[in-house]
């Protein structure tokens, strides 16, 4: 087994952006409690930027610490630039990920690809 | 340092090392020599297999040492396997085996063989009935682990040794774990092969021993010079066979004290634990179970990351989480006691050993509800069923 890097143990240890936004306007849950992983994520999204962001993971040290990593990737940005952040970019943001768990920095992307593809199907009329 | 991870290795003893150290040493001698350096290195693996077969209640003769437990369980299936094809290729085991067992059985299905993994209850213990169901005219091995690494569940070998006898088929026991945590009698449960190893009961890792019954057909694994009575080829290991014989004559003296204090430990270490966090479930018998086996499953948490804290804490434990071992499926052990995937990510192994003590239980009592919690919040699963 691969070690985590400092930075992976760190976003695991104090994850940021730990929880619900109750008055969320875009939600995407991605993954499966059979493989042992599933990431939930809240975005609150005002002019086309997320405002706010928050997460809950079950999941291993990567996965906390993937979906902690992504939420500070796209606080602030516009719809279209977080679209734009792949799982290699936070992978690489944690310093690397053991090649075992990359797949869970997929799982990251994908979150927040649908808790966009979320927002912009309740904001289509 | 809080080490609870005893059933993956354990620290070699003081005493054990001593013994071992002047044949890594000044005594370094091939057993394989006529001169007194090689005399003193063949005397000394003497009393390393007598203090084995004592602690078996077998012959010295019926020892052989191997490189582990896992070269043991090779053998054992292998070796009775080929030699016995002729009679026939059906064997039986289990489906809570260790992988040694396993992946071996795999292999011999690709060789051929017929392998039927009996199923086990709940609390991890097989059905005699079905095993007597499952034997048919060409099975020629039984091979069931004496007791479970992850869930500490023992299965009645007596029993399946006395089947088997009567039968006229081979039985074969992995008994890794269970050597020095409970008296064992190969004689008395009429047991032909037996595999355990020295990193599990404070010996030298690299060092493993199969028992072999005197008359047993068997093939040689390992081809080469003429040691072990020429029957597993490789120059004696002798300093780990000084340390294995050392460590398995510590362990079997007083055992019955040794379990009784680990059982202790383990009933209110178990105890704390479901008054301390609810939707908790424990895996394995609660009576038939190792003196020193805890395996909890939390709910709606995954084991790897309880590890990682547990670890930032200064605790060494493990769980049978898809993370923790590299694959995408949860323990084979945890799925055959009829746990979902979901609950089995979740579990912990903490498995106690003599050099653990009340206030390291009280310990990780202490901080085990914190971390547990934590993970919960943050658990889109806890938070839908809160």
């Amino acid at each position: 087994m691969e070690n985590y890097s400092e930075k992976v143990m760190d976003h695991f240890m104090n994850p940021r952006n730990v929880g619900e936004i109750k008055d969320a306007n875009g939600i995407g849950e991605v993954g499966n409690p059979r493989c042992g992983d599933i990431m939930k994520m809240y975005i609150k999204v005002k002019n086309n930027k997320i405002e706010d962001v928050k997460f809950l993971t079950f999941g291993c040290g990567a996965a906390v610490a993937t979906s902690s990593m992504i939420t500070e990737l796209i606080k602030g940005k516009t719809l279209e630039e977080a679209l734009d952040i792949s799982n290699r970019q936070v992978a690489e943001a944690l310093n690397g990920l053991p090649p075992v768990k990359m797949h869970c920095s997929n799982l990251a992307e994908q979150a927040v690809k649908a808790a966009i593809e979320d927002y912009k199907k309740k904001n289509e009329k | 340092m809080y080490y609870f991870d005893n059933s993956a290795t354990t620290k070699i003893d003081k005493e054990v090392l001593d013994e071992m150290m002047p044949y890594l040493t000044e005594k370094f001698g091939n057993a394989s020599t006529i001169y007194s350096l090689g005399i003193e290195s063949r005397t000394a693996i003497l009393n390393g297999r007598e203090k084995v077969a004592k602690a078996l209640g077998c012959s010295s003769k019926e020892i052989y040492f191997t490189s582990s437990g896992t070269e043991s369980d090779n053998w054992a299936l292998k070796g009775v396997a080929f030699a016995n094809k002729d009679k026939g290729k059906h064997i039986i085991t289990t489906a809570i085996e260790h992988h040694a067992i396993l992946h071996t059985c795999e292999y011999l299905e690709k060789q051929g063989f017929e392998i039927t993994y009996l199923p086990v209850k709940e609390n991890g213990i097989i059905d005699i009935e079905v095993l007597k169901k499952e034997i048919r005219e060409d099975t020629i091995l039984i091979s069931i682990m004496t007791a479970n690494n992850e869930i500490g569940s023992i299965q009645p070998i007596a029993e399946i040794g006395k089947i088997a006898k009567e039968k006229g088929i081979y039985f074969h026991t992995d008994a890794v774990q269970a050597v020095g945590n409970m008296n064992i009698d190969v004689n008395e449960s009429n047991i032909d092969l037996l595999s355990f190893s020295g990193h599990k009961i404070n010996g030298p890792k690299g060092i493993g021993v199969l028992y072999i019954r005197e008359g047993v057909n068997i093939d040689n694994l390992l081809h080469g010079g003429g040691q072990e009575r020429r029957k597993r080829a490789s120059t004696e290991n002798v300093a780990s066979i000084v340390g294995i014989g050392k460590a398995v004559e510590i362990a079997t003296k007083n055992i019955g004290k040794k379990s009784e204090y680990l059982i202790n430990l383990r009933e209110k270490c178990i105890k704390g634990i479901l008054d301390k966090i609810p939707d908790t479930i424990v895996n394995g018998d609660r009576e038939k179970r190792l003196p020193g086996n805890v395996n909890v499953c939390f709910k709606y948490i995954e084991g790897e990351s309880l590890l990682l804290h547990l670890d930032k804490l200064g605790i060494c434990a493990s769980s049978g989480s898809a993370c923790t071992s590299g694959e995408l499926n949860p323990s084979h052990v945890l799925l055959a006691i009829g746990l979902p995937h979901e609950i089995a990510h979740g579990s912990l192994r903490i498995s106690i050993g003599k050099n653990n003590t009340e206030e390291e239980i009280d310990y990780i009592l202490s901080v085990l509800p914190d971390i547990v919690q934590k993970l919960r919040d943050m658990s889109p699963l806890y938070i839908k069923n809160k």
